[in-house]
């Protein structure tokens, strides 16, 4: 929609405009979502809306009556679906949209209506819309009623934890405004919605075409004592539930002018907060009281939720961005490890024990979904099997996070249980989440700091700890290499180990095939194994052909900066497959080895290794060599 | 395997006489909260200031983001040399007043060329703005910039992300734009990369004006009618407001009680004849007016889809 002016009350404009504008001060806010498809009218509700809340220009409306003659569908009429299209174009020209915001208001409500247009993408846009939304109203043909649509677009509302619901039961005109029709409906949509935990809802039979039950009570329904719908949209009560429940605050910036000023800032996610109210500050759970509510209008006797503010504490305690300020008596948990219900948007799969990162309320960790236990079919509700998550899937999961967060289940507040993920390569957000319990305590776990420490058990070696991760694709000469290494670094009274794919994959990780996932799997386990070894002092070489670039960089976030160096065995596919020491280029090739990177499967060669060995120019003693020099020269910490 | 606590039974603790958050002090809130995440998560974040009054509500904003502290980063304008002159006294009294810094960037090259909007169309605005900006990025290093656009401005903005991300390159990739949940903003980018964000996405023209008029915030007197020297051309009125204006043959500036309602090149901007000379008479205006906002902005009648384009290209 183009400029959304709004001419409700327009008498009241030319007659007294500060009244008008002390009127329009005094509105609230609710935002909503549509869901339906187009046959179910949705764009001609919206239409109407905008068109019913006066905010369309005279020349938009020649403009429409125009288009109306020319495309429209209702026979010359009015058709208000054209208002709200016309993103069909930019569909076509490659632009995703996830959701499009329009906004029109009446005399007591500003509005913000989000449209999730498109069938392909719908599980992601509806998410996405439905995360902001207050309230949802959901579209039904009255001639077709409740239908597997129906029934995914209720699930994802319930989903997401709308609590406002409208059932707008549309084209009542096309089955006469029979009541009958209507109340079989609402019996048959109440026993679902009752299945899938919507508590209540409000269904109105209303003609968005015509007009009926949108802004004033139809003449046509005059069984029908509810709401008609805009009445509806202007009295759900929202705010009141937000505040009624604990404070809870995610610090988003620490606010420090001066030495003498510091304040934590953030928009207050629930409850309310007065000078003097105890806070904890978690996950470290030290706990002062608040001080002053710090804004440029001056300070506040209190604040409330929907709040952005700044507090100041009574004591001095440490407090970063990422924390949550919370009321002290009723604090979240906080945990690392959660069941989560995780809804998938990237054309690339979840792959379970990938790392991902996770944000939650202001905080970012590092975050390892398990296989999914199940996913959801969005149509029948029915839990599936699933070994990994793809576009527009729900599953739910075990998560587990590097470091523990404060959480409150999604149900009781969405700013400390709802997450995103994102890939650490692409930077896309990749999925969403809601969290639902920890799996167990955490709070209490604390990694015992030790004495002797890495360094330590180094010096007594007489070295500094290293992973020397070789990666290449497979008859490149990486276990060749990591030998000739390993023996060189022997020679000089280094204390090293050799991690390779015939001692881990026929112990460790026999249980592991050479499906994505399992790769995966396989390079986290070896990634963690060499960091132990390498907790212990150790240098150690590993050689495996790691294909993907996530995985290698997981390996390098597990260890400290410098520890970890990664090498690339560089060779061309063609001389590795000529190689083929071990034939396995040449069973590939004939179908008989399913997912051989360069054949079948991709290898991502690493952007900025710290060596790369070009097997080309250099015999493999050569590269060793190479290596070594780096390893013990100028870029190398001398011993001790 | 619920290890949490029973849920808290629902005190009364938390009883306020506070009413309901009107729709401006939840927009308010909103806007301050996305300064403050992009404010967090970047190297060198900055605002595009570009004087009229959706700037000025965002430099308020920012100000309330980060109270009392100031804001931490610049403003910048590109310039094009041909803003009204109460704009740029206006950029000035802003700078001082705030304390913030400003950074003015004037494309080199088009200076150079003596690119102006008489001779050169189109070209005009390639080189002062959408060139100008991405030089000014390139060359301060911004990773983020706050930029004054909203949803409701036109039909292809309705779907605008709040961050909306460029390569290296400053193209608008579709591809690269991700789905915004919650509150939550993936913030994340590659060297070279960076992203506009718009922290007043989800107010409306007359969410602006009504907060400029409840915080008293300064704006730009061409907003208000006055009686100033234009021509008439192509239906447009455009303001005389220096020497640099090339009269056409036969073309005599006359005095009329004119205002605009957009702020930008003086040659390219058309005025409306008014006598509205307070906040209240420019919102009855605006509300009783039957056209829209951008129709005074001689650049958007180029071509159909002409703003998608230019964001295509790096422009706002």
């Amino acid at each position: 929609m183009a400029p959304s002016y709004e001419v409700a009350g327009s008498d009241l404009i030319a007659e007294d405009i500060e009244a008008y504008l002390f009127a329009h001060q005094h509105k609230s806010l609710l935002r909503f979502l549509t869901c339906g498809s187009v046959d179910d009218g949705k764009s001609t509700l919206i239409g109407r809306l905008l068109y019913d809340s006066k905010m369309i220009f005279e020349d938009q409306l020649a403009a429409l009556e125009a288009d109306s003659k020319r495309l429209g569908t209702q026979g010359g009429e009015i058709d208000f679906a054209l208002l709200v299209d016309g993103l069909a174009a930019e569909r076509e020209q490659g632009i995703t949209i996830d959701v499009a915001y329009r906004f029109f208001s009446t005399d007591k409500r500003k509005f913000i209506v989000a449209d999730t247009p498109g069938h392909e993408q719908y599980t992601r846009n509806m998410v996405t819309g439905a995360s902001t939304a207050d309230a949802a109203v959901i579209l039904i043909d009255a001639r077709k009623g409740v239908l597997t649509q129906t029934r995914r677009h209720s699930y994802l509302v319930s989903l997401l934890g709308i609590g406002h619901v409208v059932l707008a039961i549309n084209k009542m005109d096309l089955v006469d405004w029979s009541q009958a029709r209507f109340d079989e409906i609402v019996a048959d949509y109440g026993v679902f919605a009752e299945k899938i935990g919507i508590k209540a809802f409000t269904a109105i039979p209303m003609s968005a075409l015509q007009g009926d039950n949108i802004t004033e009570p139809s003449a046509k329904s005059p069984w029908f004592a509810g709401p008609p719908l805009m009445r509806w949209l202007e009295d759900a009560s929202v705010e009141d539930d937000l505040r009624e429940k604990p404070f809870r605050m995610p610090v988003q910036w620490v606010n420090r002018p001066n030495l003498d000023f510091r304040g934590f800032s953030g928009l207050i996610s629930t409850g309310v907060i007065r000078p003097g109210d105890k806070v904890k500050a978690l996950p470290s759970g030290r706990e002062s009281s608040v001080a002053r509510i710090v804004t440029f209008s001056g300070d506040l006797p209190e604040a409330v939720a929907g709040q952005s503010v700044t507090l100041t504490l009574a004591d001095e305690i440490d407090v970063s961005r990422g924390d949550v300020l919370a009321a002290a008596g009723d604090p979240p948990a906080v945990a690392d490890q959660f069941e989560a219900t995780i809804v998938w948007f990237d054309e690339e799969a979840m792959l379970p024990g990938r790392p991902y990162l996770l944000k939650l309320g202001t905080r970012t960790v590092a975050a390892q979904v398990a296989e999914p236990k199940y996913k959801v079919n969005v149509n029948t509700l029915e839990q599936l099997a699933a070994r990994r998550l793809e576009l527009n899937d729900i599953g739910v999961c075990n998560l587990s996070l590097d470091a523990p967060i404060a959480f409150d289940a999604y149900a009781e507040n969405h700013d400390l249980g709802g997450f995103i993920l994102i890939d650490r390569i692409s930077n896309r957000t990749v999925g969403a989440g809601l969290l639902h319990f920890a799996l167990r305590r955490s709070q209490n776990i604390h990694w015992q700091a030790m004495d002797v420490d890495k360094t330590a058990r180094a010096k007594a070696k007489g070295q500094k700890a290293r992973v020397v991760w070789l990666t290449g694709l497979s008859g490149a000469g990486k276990s060749t290499i990591a030998n000739l290494l390993e023996k060189r670094l022997a020679a000089q009274g280094r204390h090293t180990y050799l991690l390779d794919g015939d001692n881990v994959r026929h112990g460790l990780n026999k249980d592991l095939g050479f499906t994505e996932a399992d790769r995966v799997e396989n390079i986290r386990r070896v990634a963690e194994v060499a960091k132990l070894m390498a907790d212990a002092g150790l240098i150690v070489l590993v050689s495996f052909i790691s294909p993907f670039r996530a995985e290698r960089q997981m390996a390098r976030d597990l260890l400290g900066a410098d520890e970890f160096v990664e090498v690339f065995v560089d060779t061309p596919i063609a001389d590795a497959e000529r190689r083929d020491v071990k034939g396995l280029y040449a069973k590939a090739r004939a179908g008989q080895l399913k997912n051989f990177t360069g054949v079948d499967s991709p290898y991502e060669p690493p952007e900025s290794p710290e060596i790369r060995v070009d097997t080309t120019m250099n015999t493999a003693q050569e590269a060793a060599e190479q290596i070594f020099e780096w390893l013990e020269g100028g870029s190398f910490d001398p011993v001790i | 395997m619920d290890a949490r606590d029973a849920p808290a039974p629902v005190t009364k603790r938390n009883a306020t006489a506070a009413p309901m958050l009107t729709h401006l002090q939840r927009l308010e809130a909103e806007s301050i909260q996305i300064f403050r995440e992009v404010v967090a998560e970047c190297e060198r974040p900055v605002m595009l200031y570009s004087i009229g009054k959706d700037s000025a509500v965002m430099l308020r904003l920012a100000i309330k983001a980060f109270y009392p502290a100031k804001p931490p980063f610049p403003l910048l304008h590109v310039d094009t040399t041909w803003k009204f002159r109460a704009m740029y006294e206006m950029r000035e009294r802003m700078a001082r007043e705030t304390g913030m810094e400003l950074i003015v960037h004037k494309n080199p090259e088009a200076e150079a060329r003596g690119i102006n909007p008489f001779d050169h169309g189109s070209l005009h605005t390639d080189m002062w703005k959408t060139e100008g900006l991405k030089q000014a990025i390139h060359k301060f290093g911004f990773d983020a910039a706050f930029g004054g656009g909203r949803r409701d401005e036109e039909k292809s903005r309705a779907k605008e992300r709040i961050l909306s991300f460029r390569s290296a390159q400053h193209r608008w990739d579709p591809k690269m734009q991700r789905p915004e949940l919650w509150r939550l903003y993936n913030t994340r980018k590659g060297q070279g990369e960076n992203f506009r964000a718009f922290p007043i996405s989800n107010w409306t023209e007359l969410d602006i004006w009504q907060y400029i008029y409840l915080e008293d915030i300064p704006i730009v007197p061409l907003y208000f009618a006055g009686e100033r020297p234009v021509v008439e051309r192509d239906g447009n009125l455009i303001m005389v407001d220096d020497e640099r204006m090339r009269l056409l043959p036969g073309e005599v500036p006359q005095v009329r009680s004119i205002r605009f309602r957009t702020q930008g090149d003086y040659p390219l901007t058309g005025a409306i004849e008014s006598t509205a000379t307070t906040l209240p008479e420019i919102i009855q205006e605006m509300l009783l007016a039957t056209t829209s906002e951008r129709q005074g902005r001689v650049i958007d009648h180029d071509q159909a889809a002409s703003m998608e384009k230019k964001k295509q290209e790096g422009y706002f």
